[in-house]
């Protein structure tokens, strides 16, 4: 279920692996106006017509999951964003990648809410899979700018496996002091 | 929780390596088991632990492993705790508090002679005389 902007911006992260990215690169800023998001990739990309058959949920390309007929990611994405009267783009390339962004408007009532990003970017970093990502996470409250960023092939350096026990503490542990500095910033208007 | 610096992360990454390091056996010439069983614990163990812990960091003793274990069966005098050092007798001490644990890290582990006055576990009394050597 697709049931906050976190959720979307998983999704489009796992086409993202899934197209045998080696680079991928995640934006999420929220400005308090808008919640922004957008996920660069350097995968297989997609040609013309598949492109034009991305907004059919009854389309998928068959190489994730070879006996499903549907591919709902992107659909959802994109109802979710036009009940909103948010936006999204979609350019894509073969063999170059893809890159998508998606904007809510924070104050419709149809915006999913942004969800739990931390757990989100833990989850997204810990993928498995021979790729790096570059998360950055920008928040803004009129004058007021903070965020972090996050590299994947750094913290590999740094705590070694991802997925082991008490590295995937740490990567929490670390991506929630990051979030948590910005709580100032978030809950002023 | 303030907020960590990548330089922040690697120092903790170090400090639970090391950490991790004590509780591995290999390649280590001394073992200190804690006994930890509920009766331990309620006795004091933990407190033993760390204070191990503690002093093998100070002297910066890379030989030793501090592992745990259940009950010894010597509840009456926990917490206990037995000592393997190479070229000595294992000996199981008790009634061991932290100021206990420092001594035998200093005493047993570091200058090979027993704490004789917490060793339930007694080996032969010319051994003990002999500090064990």
């Amino acid at each position: 279920m697709h049931e906050t902007i976190c959720d979307f911006l998983l999704d489009i992260i796992q086409n993202a692996i899934e197209a045998k990215a080696s680079d991928i690169s995640v934006t999420v800023a929220d400005d308090a106006k808008h919640i922004r998001f957008s996920v660069t990739d350097d995968g297989k990309g997609m040609s013309i017509s598949e492109l034009g058959r991305i907004r059919d949920p009854f389309y998928t390309d068959g190489t994730k999951h070879v006996r499903r007929k549907i591919g709902l990611g992107i659909p959802f994405l994109q109802q979710a964003v036009s009940m909103t009267d948010g936006e999204f783009e979609i350019s894509s390339e073969p063999g170059k990648g893809t890159r998508i962004t998606c904007s809510f408007p924070a104050d419709h009532i149809d915006t999913p809410p942004v969800g739990n990003l931390p757990s989100a970017f833990l989850a997204a970093l810990t993928y498995p899979g021979d790729f790096d990502m570059h998360i950055v996470y920008s928040i803004e409250r009129g004058p007021a700018k903070d965020g972090y960023e996050l590299h994947r092939s750094e913290l590999i350096e740094i705590l070694g496996d991802l997925h082991m026990g008490q590295s995937l503490i740490m990567l929490r542990d670390f991506i929630q002091s990051q979030d948590e500095s910005l709580e100032n910033i978030r809950g002023a208007r | 929780m303030a907020k960590m610096t990548l330089e922040d992360l690697r120092k903790l990454r170090e400090e639970k390596k090391r950490a991790l390091n004590k509780r591995d056996i290999e390649g280590k010439n001394v073992q200190i088991i804690v006994g930890m069983g509920t009766c331990g614990l309620a006795a004091g163990a933990k407190d033993a632990l760390d204070s191990f812990l503690k002093t093998i960091d100070e002297n910066n003793l890379d030989n030793v492993a501090v592992t745990q274990t259940g009950c010894m069966g010597l509840c009456y005098v926990e917490p206990t705790v037995e000592v393997i050092v190479e070229g000595m007798p294992n000996v199981i001490y008790g009634n061991v508090d932290a100021a206990i644990a420092a001594r035998i890290v200093k005493e047993h582990v570091m200058n090979k002679q027993m704490v004789s006055e917490y060793v339930f576990d007694r080996p032969a009394a010319d051994i003990i005389n002999d500090g064990g050597r």
